[in-house]
């Protein structure tokens, strides 16, 4: 016989602001392997048909499904409930704006981000069909691949403070994409665009350290050394212009 | 009622790397262009293709010779003959040119390191110098030359953020967490669609001078599949409901090899394409006694087959999901797994609790892929109404025919996406948007009575989720990799009695805004006609062809059935109305394709005994 697994899950609709938010307690028979992807879908196919959450990939690959679980920000995909003790108390994340339950809207954040950011390849060479690759070394292929494999779910950005309090931060996940774009040889921005993109409080000089980022970061990308790299850059150009 | 009404030139239905690609391509000829996304772009299934792009770059030592010609030959081959060979033709011209164009929008492609290696078979291979930093390419199945580009373990990522990355600078408006549950038509021009947002629930309608379908496969039919969970057909079901355009070689499914038991999460190709091993239960490697050339690198058909062949002698290893085999990559070694094919890793810790360094991964053939879809012609517009055009996995464009190659289907987001976005924009330019508005607002009138009725359970109390699971598991039972037409049959019995219940539904959860319940009500009687379309061709198609295998007509048959078949549905059916079309051969006659059961000898009527 397995066991009985207690969730507490929090509820809110923001069409119906009448209804204040609470949490509504479910219980689950918990099956070997069990994960909240699959914990929610029993939930709501058997139990509650009208509970909001968002799962896509369901293989930690696309970013749609963090939310805050006992306290914590990350992918429900990837969450056994084995390794959960206790009631699993699951929460929208914070910061982004709640479409209801435990959907929130990553997709308009870091759109706005890219757009903040620039992130694309700023270039002046025109594409030639019939021409030859420029030329790269696969290390710097590595590099720019290291960054670029952020799913933008938006834990780093739940769980920081910064961003909790200020909306125009930009996060770890903005400090990453300016790195990537940096390492790139194939973009020709100057260290003054890039300043301008991201030093300042909003940017790489807003962050307080505490690192928790880097923690609840589910693709373990190094968002430390990447912000120690961004800074490191943004000093060069603020102390000698390059 | 007034609906919001939102006028477009260009509405491209679908953000994965087809659709954005197709609207790049007509924002860049000046057009206004809207994107309907069921999720943000970024979190589309594109993004989940981790193995690579087929393209003839012929950069890497094992690639050197390589040329489009030969990607034809491949193509054709691994299509059984069933693809549109000046498609196919036009497809691997484009692709070398595609995927270089996606190196300077940003792709990070991994590039040539010159230097000797030696293979996991123990051959010694020789990167040159003259090809250092070049576009590299590895191992896929059913290719005579390692061609398929890739980014260290992330191609399908790297793609559609390269890809959105364009779609945000040109400022491109994407309307995400919308779904189009309905084209609005005259009966021969497409007008737009009506669309349901999945934030407020509201309905509302877009017009375009056309509209473009590409909203990714019907994996999700199928109870264990490789595909992310939005995949349920949705635009070729909207498709198939105007009674007048009809979808193309729906039996055509096409199952991976290395799902992963008993998630179903894929095991990339690039596995086997970098030296992986198929292994039986006594650890035998079993895939080079069916295939001595080819060995696990055969078609995903022939390989999916001949695992299935295997457990069926009871060489499977048991397990509570049933028998399965095991995939070794062990011997591949910690530096290489941990960079190349770090993504497996990663899966296997995170859904098994194995780690593929030192442990086998459990796998067994598993719902891929759909060569089927919305039929277009050679520059994408679909049979049957103006201004509706069709692109990637939604489409039968038909690049694929009867089986897809691993790496053809990255490649073809971005060579269609970007032709088809080509055709999109001159016919765009020289059309003009005509349209009674009556007519248009009853499209969207009708939407909201089913919607009304859902709400009301005046018309039954079906459960979705119970009738969603029988047709999920009907498919599995009966229309899998083995099929023959007892077993069929059964399952078109079956889909038209679940298509029945379908329409009494009757919700338990009020069905107010966007509620999740109602979104999978309205979608299951769609899916539902797919899967008929999917059974009944199955079920009519007296051959084996690809992915089409029949056991009780094994021989593929070019006398009787080399065409395409054509599935419509006209209003108030209980069945698709099936017609067919040849194939085009331009180049290459049909033949054996090396590997796999033997198919040349093929002629009329050869019915098992």
């Amino acid at each position: 016989m397995n066991k009985q697994r207690k969730f507490s899950i929090f509820r809110y609709n923001p069409n119906t602001p009448e209804i204040k938010p609470f949490m509504q307690e479910y219980v689950l028979e918990e099956v070997p392997g069990m994960t909240i992807f699959v914990a929610l879908n029993k939930i709501r196919e058997d139990l509650d048909p009208s509970l909001m959450f968002d799962f896509v990939c369901r293989a930690a690959i696309c970013g749609s499904c963090a939310m805050v679980i006992n306290g914590k920000p990350r992918l429900a995909c990837k969450t056994l409930t084995s390794d959960l003790k206790g009631t699993i108390t699951l929460m929208p994340l914070p910061v982004f704006r709640l479409i209801g339950d435990l959907s929130v809207d990553t997709g308009t954040w870091f759109r706005q981000l890219s757009l903040k950011t620039e992130a694309w390849i700023h270039s002046e060479k025109k594409f030639d069909p019939e021409a030859v690759e420029d030329r790269m070394d696969n290390r710097i292929a590595l590099e720019i691949y290291e960054a670029e494999r952020c799913i933008e779910c938006g834990c780093c950005i739940a769980g920081c403070v910064t961003a909790n309090i200020r909306e125009d931060f930009l996060g770890a996940a903005g400090i990453n994409r300016v790195a990537r774009f940096m390492v790139d040889p194939r973009d020709e921005r100057t260290p003054k665009q890039y300043f301008d993109v991201i030093g300042s409080d909003e940017g790489a000089f807003g962050c307080m350290g505490l690192m928790a980022c880097d923690d609840n970061c589910p693709m373990q990308l190094p968002l430390q050394s990447q912000l120690a790299f961004v800074r490191r850059k943004m000093l060069a150009y603020g102390l000698w212009g390059k | 009622m007034n609906y919001t009404t939102i006028i477009t030139d260009v509405l491209v239905v679908g953000a994965g790397l087809a659709g954005e690609r197709a609207a790049i391509e007509a924002a860049s000829h000046g057009l206004d262009v809207i994107i309907l996304s069921l999720v943000p772009p970024r979190r589309s299934h594109s993004t989940a293709a981790q193995g690579g792009c087929q393209a003839a770059l012929g950069n890497c030592a094992m690639g050197e010779g390589d040329s489009t010609d030969i990607h034809f030959n491949d193509t054709v081959k691994g299509s059984d003959w069933g693809c549109d060979q000046d498609v196919a033709r036009l497809f691997v011209e484009t692709a070398p040119k595609a995927v270089r164009q996606m190196a300077l929008w940003g792709v990070p492609w991994s590039r040539v390191v010159a230097g000797k290696k030696v293979l996991p078979d123990g051959r010694e291979i020789e990167d040159k110098k003259e090809k250092e930093g070049l576009i590299t390419a590895r191992d896929f199945g059913g290719t005579a030359k390692w061609r398929t580009c890739y980014t260290a373990d992330g191609t399908g990522h790297t793609l559609q953020y390269a890809v959105d990355s364009v779609v945000i600078r040109l400022g491109i408006t994407v309307h995400d967490r919308t779904e189009a549950i309905s084209i609005i038509h005259d009966g021969e021009t497409c007008l737009g669609v009506v669309a349901r947002c999945l934030r407020t629930g509201e309905l509302r309608i877009y017009l375009a001078k056309s509209t473009v379908i590409a909203t990714g496969g019907y994996g999700r039919l199928y109870g264990a599949s490789t595909n992310a969970i939005i995949n349920e057909g949705t635009g070729m079901s909207i498709a198939l409901d105007t009674g007048i355009v009809p979808l193309g070689n729906m039996e055509a499914v096409q199952f991976h090899p290395t799902g992963m038991v008993p998630v179903w999460i894929l095991i990339t190709e690039g596995a086997r394409g970098d030296g992986g091993y198929l292994l039986d239960k006594n650890l035998h490697r079993f895939m080079p006694d069916y295939e001595p050339v080819k060995k696990e690198l055969a078609s995903r058909d022939v390989v999916s087959r001949r695992m299935i062949q295997h457990i069926r002698k009871g060489l499977g290893v048991d397990s509570p999901y049933g028998p399965h085999l095991w995939l070794d990559i062990r011997h591949l070694g910690a530096k290489h797994i941990n960079t190349n094919l770090r993504e497996i890793k990663n899966i296997c810790m995170n859904f098994n609790g194995i780690d593929p360094v030192k442990d086998l991964i459990p796998v067994r053939p598993t719902q891929h892929y759909s060569m089927g879809g919305v039929r277009t012609n050679i520059d994408g517009a679909a049979y049957g109404l103006k201004g509706l055009f069709s692109v990637g996995e939604a489409a039968c464009w038909d690049l694929h025919g009867f089986n897809r190659l691993g790496g053809n289907s990255l490649a073809e987001t971005i060579v269609s996406g970007w032709i088809v976005g080509r055709k999109v924009a001159d016919y765009t330019r020289g059309a003009e948007l005509n349209y009674s508005y009556s007519l248009v607002q009853g499209f969207a009138r009708k939407q909201q009575e089913r919607i009304d009725k859902l709400i009301s359970g005046l018309t039954g109390r079906e459960n979705v989720y119970e009738i969603r699971r029988e047709m999920e598991q009907t498919l599995m039972d009966y229309v899998a990799i083995f099929r023959n037409g007892p077993d069929l049959q059964k399952a078109v019995d079956k889909f038209q009695e679940l298509h029945r219940r379908s329409q009494k539904i009757g919700l338990r959860s009020g069905g107010k805004w966007a509620n999740p319940e109602l979104t999978a009500a309205l979608r299951l009687p769609g899916m539902l006609r797919l899967a008929l379309c999917i059974s009944y061709g199955a079920l009519t198609r007296t051959e084996s062809r690809g992915s089409h295998a029949r056991e009780d007509y094994p021989k593929r048959d070019d006398v009787n059935w080399l065409k395409r078949t054509l599935a419509y549905w006209k209003e108030g059916a209980d069945l698709p109305e099936l017609r067919y079309e040849p194939v085009k051969i331009t180049e290459l006659p049909p033949g054996d394709r090396g590997y796999g059961e033997s198919s040349a000898s093929a002629a009329g009527g050869n019915k098992a005994n």
